[in-house]
């Protein structure tokens, strides 16, 4: 079998902020922050008190009834994605041969906002210990297994192939793309929905970020509490949203003239193995995950035009990820424009890493690299170019976009304009 | 309040992060640093807050998470600086 | 099949560690499973007396402090205790030095269903009662679904392409099957397999209103597979961590190994409301086309076996669709633990190695008579000698997940 490429034919985008692909497009080259004050519940008692919130109207966004009232906040996200990647795709689904279609579908909490949802009403807020069945709604099983999530887009796409869920944390987006890309390289799928979602904001996601001080407490001002490489950066603002990728096999693509925004030309990941939160200043394994990346792809550090960093704005993150691009691309570190786009949509979790890798896709469609928000003080530990508050007209012919979760996972993804 | 001490700390940080393996944490681990005792910064924010419960106190972020050693805790919580929550 | 017909980088399973309602390790499991005695009983990790289900299979032999410090069992879940152990188990069992392999030739890929949910309901409860400052340090890594891949890797210094695969009670295969697949990136060594431990009141509580749990009193005769009288099953703890090597490795070290990956697929079924029937028939022909097998060159099959009657039916006729009506011994060991979610296909897998070793097929239960319409050959009452080379192990998850997993002899 000769080599099997994957192109990106259609992409779903749902972030805080926009919904939909070209108003979350038309948000991050405005280099608009939407984080803001907590509205989704009282967060007066917690640490951290802001949010990067989605105004997802469900119904607006197409859900009928019965799924809304089914589905997890994040499913519902990933469904409404779904949809706006195969529309966007052109690809007709009826026509296509549902066996060969898989499903890859990152999150790393999976359905915790319903699972807490519904813990308080059988608990009755924590009062019993031994939980009230009598109060469980009919499809809990389906939030205790974060698998459902993949189970919903499968069936609103009709794939019938490999369908898979992945959860790696705060890599889930981009190992979930690039495991839906490895369905296609290795034969076992010509099409694959791929991509990630997390709807977190609720009470205990909260109060788990705030036990360990990883989000930022600057609550008096909410627009640019998330500020990745800033001098002052104190932590990141947790986010919820979702992207999902149409993968299609290249030759597959080409033939029925599909518009491609980029081919997904390399993926790799690997892990710290040294603490479940805490990271190296020296980022070596994010470096070997990067250099593997490339080295998938065929292609050397030069040829890269545009790095989406993890950028979350914790102390630690911004300089383990800045010793890992220069490790890894060396003098090509300096020359590049890196950017961070939780500066502007927050940090959802395991969804993140593929709205980046959207966002990557678009960078090279539109020739355009997404700025770093609110990046004003520059640190000097971190000498490096962030794009800091403007986008910045570029040729991007080649991105790579990383990421870093708890637990130690590195991923780097490299995604490459298709050349006619 | 009442006076913090070596066996208190003992008993929180037991309680709330356990021990590591070929630790011997009843000994005289007064001065030696929490790394060598297996307690990383998770375990110290833990540790923070059992303190919090059980003195009435607030500590503020980013104080006990520095310290190195258990007697700089115990100074720390007996000093004046914390106040009451 | 002798190790030099395999591929070079064909996964060789080396190693295995087993913590399940049957027993700590793998010798007992076995052992027990043979003398067909469930540990189906009443659960004793909560007072059950409102709830309509009231049986689970809990891995009651197993107690974390004699094997773990408590370092990492206080910023764990009882998942992550299993794990931990059971790999501990497996490395031991597979005679391999980690530490001897470079740290990006090896790698750790589990399978999860529902994550920390005990640590998560603990945590869930001081919030809504204490408030947010009394929310552990921990929760953030304890109750994630990576949570046990994290931990494996950080204790053994594993820096390979780590991966949590969540595809509910399939996922067990699928990560095995995922193993095996990143040998051919110059991985050696993979930890993998999965466990899992929602055995708490509110993990039970999220299953009790979807129907399928059984409602029968007896531990005998709640979760019976493929009976007359299946009514739901039973949940369960626990699992099996699986070491798998390369061939060429596992050759060099003169691992002696239990058995060789020969394929897998997986497939998903159509929706319940489009009238087109499910794709386990698919899957199973899909992973013998992947292994390069005829059907009639599997000597037994692990099932599924969900014990829901419309689910037992739809893999009965699979299973005759594919080998043809009583062509094939089906086992279905789980009968006596319990549905294991992520475990499942871990511990069939295990169970699978050892009826290769012995050529014994094990007993599905003490008392299970298989439905005639079914029309498979079930084995049940007692273990079955038989010459046992190749198995295919099935699994489905809830929503449409089907995976098969083919395995042979050294």
């Amino acid at each position: 079998m000769s080599q099997r490429r994957v192109a990106i034919t259609g992409i779903g985008l749902v972030v805080p902020g926009a919904v939909g692909r070209e108003a979350a497009w038309e948000m991050l080259i405005a280099g608009r922050s939407a984080t803001r004050a907590t509205s989704f519940f009282d967060a007066a008692p917690f640490r951290s008190r802001m949010a990067a919130e989605c105004d997802f109207d469900p119904a607006a966004a197409g859900l009928s009834p019965q799924e809304q009232r089914r589905m997890d906040r994040a499913a519902q996200f990933a469904v409404v994605c779904a949809r706006e990647a195969v529309a966007d795709s052109g690809l007709d689904l009826t026509a296509t041969d549902p066996t060969r279609t898989g499903v890859s579908i990152g999150s790393a909490v999976g359905c915790t906002t319903s699972l807490e949802r519904e813990y308080v009403v059988v608990s009755d807020a924590g009062r019993l210990d031994v939980v009230d069945p009598a109060y469980a709604v009919p499809n809990l099983y389906d939030f205790l297994v974060p698998s459902s999530l993949a189970v919903e887009t499968a069936w609103a796409t009709g794939a019938q192939g490999p369908v898979a869920m992945v959860s790696t944390g705060c890599t889930s987006g981009i190992d979930a793309v690039g495991q839906g890309s490895q369905l296609i390289t290795s034969g076992r799928a010509d099409v694959v929905i791929a991509g990630a979602t997390d709807a977190p904001i609720s009470p205990v996601t909260v109060a788990c970020f705030d036990a360990i001080h990883a989000t930022s407490p600057s609550n008096d001002d909410p627009e640019h509490a998330s500020r990745p490489f800033d001098l002052n950066r104190d932590g990141f603002v947790l986010g919820e949203g979702a992207a999902v990728l149409v993968l299609e096999e290249l030759g597959r693509a080409r033939a029925r003239g599909a518009h491609v925004y980029a081919e997904f030309a390399g993926y790799a990941s690997r892990a710290n193995a040294t603490h479940m939160t805490g990271l190296r200043p020296d980022g070596r394994e994010m470096a070997e995950a990067i250099r593997n990346s490339l080295r998938a792809a065929g292609l050397p550090a030069q040829r890269i035009d545009y790095i989406n960093a993890h950028g979350s704005g914790t102390r630690q993150n911004d300089v383990h990820e800045t010793a890992a691009f220069k490790d890894s691309l060396g003098q090509r570190a300096y020359e590049v424009p890196i950017s961070s786009i939780k500066s502007m949509v927050g940090h959802s979790l395991g969804a993140i890493g593929s709205i980046e890798i959207a966002a990557c896709a678009l960078a090279i469609e539109w020739s355009t690299v997404p700025p770093t928000a609110n990046l004003t003080t520059p640190d000097p530990q971190l000498d490096l170019d962030y794009v800091p508050v403007h986008a910045r007209k570029a040729d991007v012919a080649a991105a790579l976009c990383v990421g870093s979760g708890f637990g130690g996972f590195q991923s780097s993804a490299v995604l490459t304009r298709l050349e006619p | 309040m009442k006076e913090f001490d070596l066996d208190d700390l003992r008993g929180l940080m037991k309680g709330c992060a356990g021990v590591d393996e070929g630790v011997d944490i009843d000994g005289d681990i007064l001065h030696v640093p929490f790394e060598q005792l297996g307690y990383d910064s998770l375990a110290l924010l833990e540790i923070a807050h059992k303190i919090e419960d059980q003195m009435g106190v607030i500590i503020p972020d980013g104080s006990v998470e520095k310290m190195q050693t258990p007697v700089e805790i115990i100074v720390y919580v007996n000093s004046d600086v914390l106040k009451a929550s | 099949m002798s190790a030099t017909a395999l591929r070079e980088d064909q996964a060789v399973i080396t190693g295995v560690g087993v913590i399940a309602p049957t027993g700590f390790g793998l010798g007992p499991h076995w052992e027990a499973t043979l003398a067909g005695r469930s540990a189906i009983r009443r659960i004793t990790r909560f007072d059950p007396s409102v709830y309509s289900c009231q049986l689970a299979g809990e891995a009651a032999g197993f107690s974390v402090e004699e094997h773990l410090p408590t370092r990492l069992v206080t910023q764990t879940d009882r998942m992550t205790h299993m794990a931990l152990v059971a790999a501990d188990l497996a490395i031991a069992d597979a005679g391999i030095d980690l530490s001897g392999l470079d740290e990006f030739e090896a790698a750790v890929i589990t399978a999860n269903s529902s994550g920390g949910f005990e640590f998560g309901q603990d945590e869930l409860q001081r919030l809504w009662t204490r408030g947010p400052r009394s929310v552990s340090a921990y929760l953030s890594i304890a109750w994630f679904y990576a949570a046990s891949t994290g931990q494996l890797s950080i204790r053994h210094g594993l820096r390979g392409p780590c991966g949590v695969v969540a595809t509910d009670q399939a996922g067990g295969l699928d990560a095995v099957a995922a193993a095996g697949r990143v040998l051919a990136d110059g991985v050696r060594a993979v930890i993998t397999g999965g466990t899992d431990a929602s055995l708490c009141s509110w993990g039970f509580v999220t299953q009790i209103p979807g129907g399928r749990l059984s409602r029968v009193a007896d531990p005998d005769r709640a979760y019976l597979p493929f009976d007359e009288q299946a009514s739901g099953y039973v949940p369960g703890e626990g699992g099996a961590i699986l070491i798998v090597e390369r061939a060429d490795h596992a050759a060099d070290r003169q691992a002696a190994g239990y058995g060789v990956i020969l394929g897998h697929a997986a497939t998903f079924d159509p929706p319940p409301w489009s009238g087109h029937g499910p794709r386990l028939a698919d899957a199973i022909r899909l992973a013998l086309r992947d292994a390069g097998l005829e059907p009639g060159e599997v000597d037994a099959v692990f099932a599924d076996a969900a014990g829901i009657p419309e689910a037992d039916e739809i893999e009965a006729a699979a299973l005759r669709e594919v080998f043809g009506a009583g062509q094939v011994p089906v086992c279905a060991p789980k009968a006596m633990t319990g549905r294991l979610y992520a475990g499942a296909g871990a511990l069939d897998i295990a169970t699978a190695l050892l009826a290769i070793a012995n050529d014994t097929l094990p007993p599905t239960g003490a008392a299970i008579r298989p439905r005639a319409d079914h029309q498979i050959d079930l084995v049940t009452g007692a273990p079955r000698r038989a010459p046992v080379g190749t198995v295919l192990v099935v699994a489905r998850g809830h929503g449409g997940f089907n995976s098969a997993l083919l395995l042979r002899g050294m």
